[in-house]
């Protein structure tokens, strides 16, 4: 048997890829934060699509909204799961603790994207919400979303060790998420009034400096929220 | 050449003292005992020498060749298996320890890890998922999992629950290999699995 | 005890001067209303001194793992959310007085609102963890997170709309007279030595729970 060590991204992958293979033979956090979004999504377009709501700030408001809530339904699972079905003394006794956080800051954030695929385009029909610059629009979706995944995994690393999970973890979440919705409301709202390059890029900035804040930050604290 | 220092480890849960002032000193080739009625801090004991633990005051050391081992080394160096351990229900043996292997920066052939598997008596159950194993069964996986990266340090924490007489049988032969080379850790209250360790350390009074 | 009389008695002194010897602040449409600031302003100091000495400790508490810095972040952190609350209604009240509404989602307003999320979400946390090594280490870190978005908070807000919020007065000079500086700065003063002895006395507190002498 010939033993080697590897890189940490091999070790980070290998635990990404674990996850996407539990998921996608249980669909724990699928179901739930697909069909949460759908029907907020469904609920928010009965309740005020009839008004026929035009105000872009609105739009946007409502679209974060509803994948702050869809990501606050699902996004804690990495972590409640490996508690709740005992395996996280394996994990612990066998990965790198960064490997782990990077391995399921990965999955939390295709987990999103994957969301946002479906949600977006159906929320844009559903509202009648126009957008003007596209590329700008699914910019700001991405990089708010490494941000909004970021600080999600480490939350859902904290929370999985408390009691009152669901509730605790929007509630952890919402204050440091705060300056990324509002930048990314702002922004998205500019997108769909197809703003200039150089207010885009204002907004821009703001969401990949809170990313890799919330990256960095996080990779370092996760070693004292990870042993237990 | 390994050894396993324990140093005035204690252990509180709140108010609740756990452990109190554990010392030990173990090396390869020989094994620690560890006994005491429930809830006497058996399984604590192990977790903290694990890592999995940290303990309230007082240090563990692992060391090789003289040298403290630390973060992967410290990890690859222990083979744990206890009650409360659990692997991925939902994925295969195989994909079990490929993840595993994997995950300790190791590279293992399909072939090693089916070997392994036969040699927990699983040969022929390899590719269906943990879910669908008996309690025996898991109880023989999770020595898979500890014996795949061949660690020097073995900690079993009641190491024969759930296991029938061919399981303990199984797993009265690991101990007896790895005891030639290798450095044991045992919890337990079954006299004839006392009767292994060269030094007993009894907790509780 | 002798400090504890002087602090007493100094913000007696900043009390009578607020309200007896302060001449209302003219720039102000309601010129009387604004002796508030001397209290409104020494809270909101406080409060971010409290916050930035909870997360000291919280740091301290990771890299020693010593549970009375653990005790002192949380009781920093309980002590600048009330300073955080007094200040968030005193503001209200002002904004009432002098703009009409109590709550407008001024740039200030919002900041310290979600300030104050941040501390209950850290309580709420430290009360749904069991077992102290725990509490302590989920809880610091949460802190230390919690204050490294702080600074996109001061960042990304103001933009969000235009500020009344008066502190270009304050700072600015002939904003307001000398005499309004002078019970400014003995408040701040007052307000930072109560904090001082508040938290001696949480802390003290927090021991005698913990069946602790010393630190």
């Amino acid at each position: 048997m010939g033993t080697k060590s590897s890189s940490l991204a091999s070790k980070a992958i290998a635990v990404y890829r674990k996850d996407i293979v539990s998921e996608f033979r249980t669909r724990y956090a699928v179901n739930a934060v697909a069909l949460f979004a759908v029907t907020t999504l469904i609920a928010v377009s009965m309740s005020v699509g009839g008004f026929g709501v035009t105000d872009k700030n609105l739009l946007s408001a409502l679209l974060w909204v509803i994948l702050f809530f869809s990501a606050m339904s699902g996004l804690s699972r990495v972590f409640v799961r490996e508690e709740e079905s005992r395996t996280a003394s394996a994990l612990r006794l066998s990965a790198d603790p960064i490997a782990i956080y990077i391995g399921k800051l990965a999955f939390n954030l295709t987990l999103l994207l994957a969301l946002e695929i479906i949600v977006v385009p159906m929320f844009v029909v559903m509202m009648n919400a126009g957008v003007r610059n596209w590329t700008f629009f699914w910019l700001i979706l991405l990089f708010g979303s490494v941000g909004l995944s970021a600080a999600a995994t480490i939350v859902a690393a904290i929370v999985s060790k408390a009691n009152a999970k669901g509730a605790l973890f929007a509630v952890l979440s919402f204050p440091i998420l705060a300056p990324l919705l509002v930048t990314a409301i702002s922004a998205s709202s500019a997108a769909m009034g197809g703003g200039a390059f150089a207010d885009c890029w204002r907004y821009l900035r703001v969401l990949v400096s809170y990313a890799g804040v919330m990256i960095t930050a996080s990779v370092l604290l996760f070693e004292f929220i990870w042993e237990d | 050449m390994t050894s396993v220092r324990l140093l005035a480890i204690t252990k509180e849960y709140g108010e609740r003292r756990v452990l109190e002032g554990i010392n030990a000193d173990i090396a390869s080739g020989s094994s620690l005992v560890v006994t005491g009625r429930n809830g006497s801090g058996k399984s604590t004991l192990l977790r903290v020498i694990a890592g999995l633990t940290r303990p309230t005051s007082g240090q563990v050391a692992i060391e090789i060749d003289g040298k403290v081992l630390a973060g992967e080394e410290r990890r690859n160096a222990i083979g744990f298996v206890a009650p409360d351990l659990a692997l991925y229900e939902e994925l295969t043996a195989l994909e079990n320890l490929a993840f595993f292997a994997k995950a300790r920066g190791m590279r293992r052939s399909r072939k090693d890890l089916r070997e392994l598997i036969a040699r927990v008596d699983l040969a022929g159950r390899e590719d269906e998922p943990l879910s669908s194993y008996s309690s025996g069964m898991k109880q023989r996986m999770k020595y898979a999992f500890a014996l795949l990266h061949e660690a020097p340090v073995l900690l079993l924490d009641e190491p024969t629950a759930n296991l029938d007489e061919n399981g303990v049988a199984l797993v009265d032969e690991i101990i007896r290999e790895h005891r030639k080379e290798g450095l044991l850790i045992l919890a337990t209250n079954d006299k004839r699995e006392v009767g292994y360790g060269d030094q007993i350390i009894q907790l509780g009074f | 005890m002798m400090l504890q009389s002087l602090l007493g008695v100094w913000m007696c002194g900043v009390i009578l001067a607020a309200f007896l010897w302060l001449p209302p602040a003219k720039g102000f449409q309601y010129p009387e209303a604004a002796r508030i600031i001397v209290f409104h302003v020494p809270n909101a100091m406080a409060a971010v001194l409290a916050f930035l000495v909870s997360t000291v400790y919280a740091i301290k508490h990771l890299r020693g793992r010593n549970p009375a810095d653990d005790a002192k972040s949380a009781a920093s952190a309980q002590l600048g959310l009330l300073f955080a609350l007094l200040a968030a209604v005193t503001g209200a009240v002002f904004a009432k007085i002098q703009w009409g509404s109590a709550w407008n989602w001024d740039p200030r307003q919002t900041t310290i609102l979600i300030l104050l999320l941040i501390y209950a979400a850290y309580f709420a946390l430290r009360s749904s963890v069991e077992g102290s090594d725990r509490r302590a280490a989920l809880s610091s870190a949460y802190a230390i997170i919690a204050f490294v978005t702080v600074p996109f908070l001061v960042f990304v807000v103001p933009r969000m709309t235009s500020s009344l919020h008066p502190s270009d007065t304050l700072t600015s000079r002939g904003g307001l007279g000398t005499q309004y500086r002078i019970v400014l700065f003995s408040a701040m003063a007052g307000f930072a030595g109560l904090y001082l002895w508040m938290f001696r006395l949480s802390v003290a507190l927090a021991e005698i729970r913990n069946g602790k002498k010393g630190v």
